[in-house]
């Protein structure tokens, strides 16, 4: 800074021209710095998508590369045009148990039903629980054990129960959802602060009153990155409930592919999958986007220039 | 300054502590007030012992004492969140059982919902009471006004400075017009300038309303310049050392320059001189102790407190 050189010619002036005269200096300090910075922000992402390409090709064409010289046993590893023939063959032609679209759908429906019951029990017994003392006291153990359990186990009692039908596979997801849910619920609800909740009292707010406007936006923030994983159990609970027994559905794709020895099957059900689930994941992230958006943005938003 | 004075002066004499129930209503009196908590461990803590002193309705009384004399616990026992286990805590010489109707609490913290407009926070004490969302919402809106905050409606709480939180919180500590206001050191985070501007906004919101106030401070010149009477409490355990009255004319003005008042400075050195030794005893028994302070747990409460306590340690 020029302090010096400027300050005799400062002093001949009125305080709101040196104001004026030093915004217009910080201004154009202010445009450089901005212009550089969007410059090396552009160039670092360039970088970055660069370094994500490389490594998918390296990864992708090593397996290709490397099945094709044997390698590695493409009859056991697959290989990558092997998956992409297959996926074709599936979009154009079906499987051997209808459309590939209606193995999709079938999928989906239990995963998302499972979801979104998961979800529901979850949040309403975990905000309940994490209010009421004494029923947390009491029924905490017992949720603590059946959280024990291998749950996927579950499955089959619920085939006995429900036959091999959607029912079932529901069921299995939404309680592998429904303990995740749980767990963020009610610690969400405990992690409360005890100032918003005793300010609310003294104003005058219902116990209805105090759920509603303080603890559960409290606690969505707990709930809603509990939703991420729940989504991957969701999709595990349907998968592995066609396994266990069905008459449709992907978990059904991959066992019939197993069944064959067909590891390109396996593993273009599974690049099918791992769509849904990016997908839903971006859903879920909107979704997160948009109920937090309250919540200041975090330091890494705001990158020091 | 400016906004604080515009508005609903005249109904403020009119119909004050929102006509729920008179003048009266406002006293607060606590006789004999004795509360012990215990820690998980069963070892008993008593954070204050015998505590006597009145609030006549309508006076502005601070409360100083060192750190952890029970100053907090006495604010929550007359905002009804906490109960006292020996003695009792009448405001409006009725027993303060549940919460205590027409209060308002000014936190150390920052009490705003983070996830709710500065308009929603303002207007969630009108909510609470039931009056329609319309309403509250223009109410809140005349309140932030009157606050010097028209404009920042849309806002969330953390797109503001502290000082301008400080005013959300009072404006949503006021809005519902409540007879009795208790402040537990709300001004104690902020820099010395913004404080002496809060201090001169408040003086200026409780000469149109006249509540009475508990402040509770650590800050004897700020005690001495905003109050009627400053008391001043012990430490381990809190009781009463003495009670002064402060004669200072008003309206006060300026808090910055009300310290320049020789009267100002004759009753600041005369309640220093009987706090001294109060600080410097509690300074030389934290560096000794490890202390139990906080710990809050079941102890001679009833009914609805069982279950909030407090900060509760689980």
């Amino acid at each position: 800074m020029a302090i010096t050189s400027q300050s005799k010619e400062r002093q001949m002036q009125t305080p709101d021209q040196i104001r004026s005269a030093l915004q217009s200096e910080i201004a154009a300090d202010e445009a450089t710095v901005t212009a550089r910075a969007l410059r090396q922000a552009r160039k670092r992402k360039l970088q970055v998508n660069a370094g994500r390409a490389l490594l998918g090709v390296l990864v992708v064409g090593g397996w290709q590369l490397f099945a094709q010289w044997k390698i590695i046993d493409p009859f056991f590893f697959g290989q990558p045009s092997g998956i992409v023939r297959q996926l074709v063959d599936w979009f154009q032609h079906g499987t051997s148990f209808g459309s590939i679209w209606s193995q999709i759908g079938v999928t989906m429906e239990e995963a998302l039903l499972g979801f979104v019951y998961g979800v529901l029990g979850g949040v309403v017994l975990g905000v309940l629980l994490g209010q009421v003392r004494f029923l947390a006291d009491v029924i905490g153990p017992y949720i603590k054990i059946v959280n024990a359990v291998p749950r996927i186990v579950l499955g089959s009692i619920f085939f006995v129960w429900l036959g091999l039908g959607t029912p079932a596979k529901v069921l299995l997801a939404s309680v592998l959802v429904f303990f995740v849910v749980f767990f963020n619920a009610f610690q969400g609800v405990r992690e409360v602060d005890r100032v918003f909740v005793n300010n609310a009292r003294v104003l005058g707010a219902s116990r209805l009153q105090i759920t509603r406007h303080v603890v559960l936006p409290s606690a969505l923030t707990w709930i809603t990155a509990s939703l991420h994983v729940a989504f991957g159990f969701a999709v595990i609970g349907a998968i592995v409930g066609e396994f266990l027994g069905a008459q449709q559905g992907l978990g059904l794709v991959i066992s019939d592919a197993q069944n064959h020895f067909n590891p390109n099957g396996v593993f273009a059900a599974m690049v099918i999958i791992a769509v849904i689930a990016l997908t839903a994941e971006s859903g879920i992230s909107f979704l997160e986007k948009k109920l937090l958006a309250w919540r200041p943005p975090s330091s890494t938003e705001v990158a020091g220039i | 300054m400016t906004a604080a004075h515009s508005g609903q002066t005249l109904d403020a004499g009119a119909d004050p502590g929102g006509g729920r129930a008179g003048r009266a209503s406002a006293r607060i009196e606590l006789s004999g007030v004795t509360r012990r908590f215990t820690s998980p461990t069963g070892k008993v803590f008593t954070a204050l012992r015998d505590v006597n002193f009145t609030v006549e309705p309508g006076q502005f009384c601070a409360v100083v004492g060192p750190t952890g004399c029970g100053k907090s616990t006495t604010l929550g026992m007359v905002a009804g969140l906490d109960r006292p286990s020996a003695g009792s805590v009448r405001v409006g010489g009725a027993e303060v059982d549940g919460i205590t109707e027409g209060v308002s609490f000014m936190f150390q913290q920052d009490a705003l919902l983070p996830w709710k407009t500065v308009l929603a926070n303002v207007a969630l004490g009108p909510v609470f009471r039931g009056v329609g969302k319309k309403q509250a919402q223009a109410s809140a809106r005349d309140w932030l006004g009157r606050v010097g905050l028209r404009g920042f409606e849309d806002h969330h709480p953390h797109q503001l400075s502290g000082g301008m939180r400080k005013r959300v919180a009072m404006a949503a500590a006021l809005i519902n017009e409540p007879s009795i206001l208790l402040m537990d050191e709300p001004f104690g985070a902020l820099d010395v300038q913004t404080k002496a501007i809060m201090s001169n906004e408040l003086l200026g919101l409780w000469e149109e309303l006249k509540p009475s106030v508990l402040f509770i401070t650590h800050d004897l010149e700020e005690a001495v310049a905003l109050s009627d009477r400053v008391v001043v409490m012990t430490s381990g355990p809190g009781t009463i050392k003495g009670v002064y009255d402060i004669d200072l004319p008003r309206p006060r003005g300026a808090v910055q320059e009300i310290r320049f008042e020789p009267r100002f400075l004759e009753l600041h050195h005369q309640i220093w001189e009987s706090l001294k030794d109060e600080v410097q005893r509690a300074y030389a028994d934290t560096g000794g102790t490890s202390g139990t302070a906080g710990v809050e747990g079941a102890s001679g409460s009833s009914g609805s407190s069982g279950r909030s306590k407090p900060a509760g340690e689980r």
